[in-house]
C-alpha cells in the first residue's frame, strides 16, 4: 500500500512516515501544496493523508484539484481545524475521511486501511483468494488456516496482487507499491519476491502473464 | 420610544391646524367688512327710498305705520327699522317693531346706537324739503349672528374633512416611510452572523448614508472576526500539530520493534518538546505584552552591547552574524527589557532563516533613531508582507524551527515602546530587511 503524506511539520511528517511504514504501508513525504501536486501528477498512491494547512496554501484547494480532474485516490485528512463545519467542507469538497490533530497512529492506520479498501470496492477488511487470506490490519496472511511467514515486501507484493484478484498487474505497479521515492529498486526485485511467494503460498496461485506482468489465481 | 410616524403625524397636524385657523380668521374678517358694508349700502338706499316717498306723500300726522320692510335672508328674521321724524322732534311714523325711542341724534348719516338696550346701525337723511328726518337702523346682533352663521357655514364642512384629513396623512406617513420599515424588517430578519451588506438598491437618498454606515461597521465587524477566526485557526494549527508530531512519536516508540526506530522517535520526541517549550515561552512573552504587565520604565542601554548578548545567546544557524561596530558607541533611551524583546526575536527570525549561511548584518537605521538587520535567506512573498506580525502567521518560507510569534512579538514590543516595526525584502538580493523605528524622545546624545 503507497501512501503519500502530506504534512509540513517536520516532527509530524518523520511520525507518520514511520508509523505508516510500521503498519505495512510504503509512504512517501511532501511539505507543501506544489510537491503534493506533483507527487500525485508523477506516481499513483492508493491513498493520501493530506494536512489542510500547508505554508503555500490549504490542503483543500489540493484536494479540489485532484477530484476535478477525476482521481479517486482516497484522501484522509489530517488537521488542526477539526471543528464542525470544517470537518463538513472538508468531507464536501471530495476527502473521504478525516482525522483531528492529535490523533492515534492506529487509529490513523485503520482509517487509510478502510479508505483504500473502500476505494477497491471492498468491505470486507481481509483479501482472500482461494486459500489464501491476507490480513492488512494485523499483517498476517494464513493458507488454508495455517499462519505464512512473510518479509514485509512479500506481504505488499502478495497485498497489491491480491487487492485486484484478476487483473493483472505489471512490475512497475508493484515496484511503485513497494519502494518509496528514496529507496533504491533493484532491478529483478519483485522477480525475487514472487518466487519466493511461490514457495510459501503455492506455486499456481500467481500466474505470469509474459510480456505484461503477474495476476492472481484463486487455487481451491 | 418615540415613533417617527407618530411624531411626524402630530407635527403636520398641528401645521394643518394652525393654516385652517389663520384661514377661517382670515374669512371671518374679509365676511364681516364685506357683509356689512352690503348692510350698510343696503341701510342708505332703504333709507333714500323712504325719503323720496315722504316727499312725494301726504304725511298725516304722527302714528303712521309703514308697512315693514321685510328683508328676507333665509331664515333670518331681518327687520330693518324706519323712522321718520319731524324737524321739530316728533315721530311722523314708524315701521312696525321699531323702538319708540329715536334711532339716532345724528341728522344725516351712520352711525351706531344704544336704543332700549340693543345695539343699532342707523342711517339717517334729513330732508330740509318736507322737513322730515328719515332714520333707517339694523340691530347689530342680528349681523353678528349672520357673520358668525356664514362662518359655521365654511367651517363644518371642513371640521368634517379633517377626520378623513388625519387619516389620509397617517396613511400617506406609513406609504412615505416604508423604505425605513423595509430596511428595519430586513435587519431584524437577518442572521446574527450575517454580515453581508445591505443591498442600497432604490432606497431614498435620506436613508442611503444609514444604510452606508451600516454597511460600513458590518464590513469592520466581519473583517474583525475573520481575523479572530484565523488566528484561532491558525493559533490550533501551531499548538494541535506540535502534540500530534509527539503522540505519534511516542506511539512509534512504543511499537516501534528495533532500537534505532526506537531512538530516532526519541529523538524526534525531544525535539518536538523543545520547540513545543519555546512556542510556551513565546506565548507567555505575548500575553505579557497584551496585559501591559511590563515596566515601561526609560533607561540607558548600549544597543551594540545588548545585540552582542543576544546574538551570543541564540544559536548562529551557520551564519555569520555581523553587529556595525557604530552601534556600541550608540546609547539610547528605552525600556530595556522590550527593547531586548523586540531585537532578539528580530535576530532570531534571521537567523531562523539563514539555513543556507550568509550574513545577518546589524546596523542604525539612516536618518532616524532606529536599527535594521538584513539577512539573507529567501525573502517573504510579497503578498505574505502584510501578514507576517500576525500572531502564528508563518508564511512559504517558514523555518522548521519557527513557532509564527517571533514577529508579532517584535511588533508588539516595538509598538510598546512607542516605535514601529517594518519588515520590507532587500533590494540588493534576496533576503528581508527589519526596521525598528523608536520614537526621537529615545534619542541619547553621542557621548564625546
Amino acid at each position: 500500500m503507497r501512501i503519500l503524506v502530506v504534512e509540513d511539520d517536520p516532527v509530524l511528517a518523520d511520525g507518520l512516515k514511520v508509523g505508516l511504514a510500521l503498519a505495512g504501508m510504503t509512504v512517501d513525504g511532501v511539505a507543501n501544496c506544489v510537491d503534493a501536486r506533483a507527487a500525485l501528477a508523477a506516481s499513483e498512491f492508493d491513498a493520501v493523508v493530506l494536512d489542510l494547512m500547508l505554508p503555500d496554501g490549504s490542503g483543500l484547494d489540493v484536494l479540489r484539484a485532484l477530484r476535478a480532474g477525476g482521481d479517486r485516490t482516497p484522501v484522509l485528512l489530517l488537521t488542526a481545524l477539526d471543528e464542525l463545519p470544517d470537518r463538513i467542507k472538508g468531507l464536501d469538497t471530495g476527502a473521504d475521511d478525516y482525522l483531528g490533530k492529535p490523533f492515534d497512529l492506529d487509529e490513523l492506520g485503520a482509517r487509510v486501511r478502510a479508505i483504500v479498501r473502500r476505494g477497491n470496492g471492498r468491505a470486507a477488511p481481509c483479501l482472500v483468494t482461494g486459500g489464501i487470506m491476507l490480513d492488512p490490519a494485523t499483517m498476517t496472511v494464513t493458507l488454508h488456516g495455517e499462519p505464512v511467514s512473510l518479509s514485509r515486501r512479500e506481504f505488499a507484493v502478495l497485498a497489491a496482487l491480491m487487492e485486484r484478484p484478476g487483473t493483472i498487474r505489471s512490475k512497475g505497479e508493484i515496484e511503485d507499491r513497494l519502494y518509496g521515492w528514496q529507496e533504491e529498486v533493484e532491478s529483478n526485485a519483485v522477480e525475487v519476491h514472487v518466487h519466493n511467494l511461490r514457495n510459501k503460498v503455492g506455486r499456481e496461485t500467481i500466474e505470469t502473464v509474459r510480456g505484461i506482468g503477474y495476476k492472481m489465481r484463486a487455487v481451491p | 420610544m418615540t415613533s417617527l410616524r407618530g411624531r411626524l403625524f402630530a407635527i403636520l397636524l398641528a401645521a394643518t391646524g394652525l393654516i385652517w385657523l389663520s384661514a377661517v380668521i382670515w374669512v371671518y374678517a374679509g365676511t364681516k367688512a364685506e357683509l356689512e358694508h352690503v348692510l350698510d349700502t343696503r341701510l342708505q338706499e332703504a333709507a333714500r327710498m323712504v325719503n323720496s316717498l315722504v316727499a312725494t306723500a301726504d304725511m298725516a300726522a304722527g302714528g303712521t305705520v309703514l308697512p315693514s320692510l321685510q328683508l328676507d335672508a333665509a331664515n333670518y328674521e331681518r327687520q330693518l327699522s324706519c323712522q321718520i321724524w319731524s324737524i321739530d322732534g316728533r315721530l311722523m311714523a314708524r315701521s312696525s317693531g321699531a323702538p319708540d325711542g329715536r334711532l339716532t341724534e345724528v341728522t344725516s348719516g351712520f352711525s351706531d346706537r344704544v336704543v332700549d338696550g340693543e345695539s343699532w346701525r342707523v342711517y339717517a337723511i334729513e330732508n330740509s324739503a318736507t322737513g322730515a328726518r328719515v332714520m333707517v337702523g339694523d340691530r347689530l346682533g342680528l349681523r353678528d349672528r349672520l357673520v358668525a352663521d356664514l362662518i359655521k357655514g365654511v367651517l363644518a364642512p371642513a371640521l368634517l374633512t379633517v377626520p378623513l384629513l388625519g387619516l389620509m396623512i397617517w396613511l400617506c406617513l406609513g406609504r412615505g416611510l416604508l423604505p425605513l420599515r423595509t430596511m428595519a424588517g430586513e435587519l431584524r430578519k437577518r442572521d446574527a452572523d450575517d454580515m453581508s451588506p445591505i443591498a442600497t438598491g432604490d432606497a431614498p437618498a435620506e436613508v442611503r448614508p444609514l444604510i452606508a454606515a451600516l454597511n460600513g461597521l458590518f464590513g469592520k465587524v466581519d473583517a474583525a472576526r475573520r481575523h479572530e477566526r484565523e488566528v484561532t485557526a491558525f493559533a490550533a494549527h501551531e499548538l494541535r500539530t506540535p502534540l500530534a508530531g509527539l503522540k505519534t512519536q511516542a506511539q512509534i516508540a512504543l511499537a516501534a520493534p528495533d532500537a534505532a526506530v526506537r531512538n530516532g522517535a526519541l529523538q524526534q520526541i525531544i525535539v518536538s518538546v523543545d520547540r513545543t517549550a519555546r512556542l510556551m515561552r513565546q506565548l507567555l512573552v505575548l500575553a505579557k505584552l497584551d496585559a501591559g504587565e511590563m515596566p515601561d520604565g526609560g533607561e540607558t542601554v548600549n544597543v551594540g552591547h545588548l545585540l552582542d548578548e543576544i546574538a551570543a545567546a541564540a544559536t548562529s544557524n551557520g551564519a555569520h552574524i555581523e553587529i556595525d561596530a557604530s552601534l556600541h558607541g550608540r546609547d539610547i533611551r528605552a525600556d530595556r527589557e522590550l527593547l531586548t524583546l523586540a531585537l532578539r526575536n528580530l535576530h532570531e527570525n534571521a537567523v531562523q532563516h539563514m539555513s543556507a549561511g550568509g550574513t545577518v548584518r546589524w546596523r542604525a537605521a539612516s536618518g532616524k533613531v532606529g536599527f535594521e538587520v538584513e539577512d539573507e535567506g529567501p525573502g517573504i512573498p510579497e503578498e505574505e508582507l502584510p501578514f507576517v506580525t500576525r500572531r502564528f502567521f508563518r508564511g512559504r518560507h517558514k523555518s522548521a524551527v519557527g513557532t509564527g510569534l517571533g514577529l508579532a512579538i517584535a511588533d508588539a514590543a516595538a509598538r510598546r515602546l512607542g516605535g514601529t516595526l517594518v519588515l520590507a525584502n532587500r533590494d540588493d538580493r534576496s533576503g528581508v530587511r527589519a526596521t525598528l523605528t523608536l520614537p526621537q524622545t529615545a534619542s541619547v546624545p553621542l557621548r564625546p
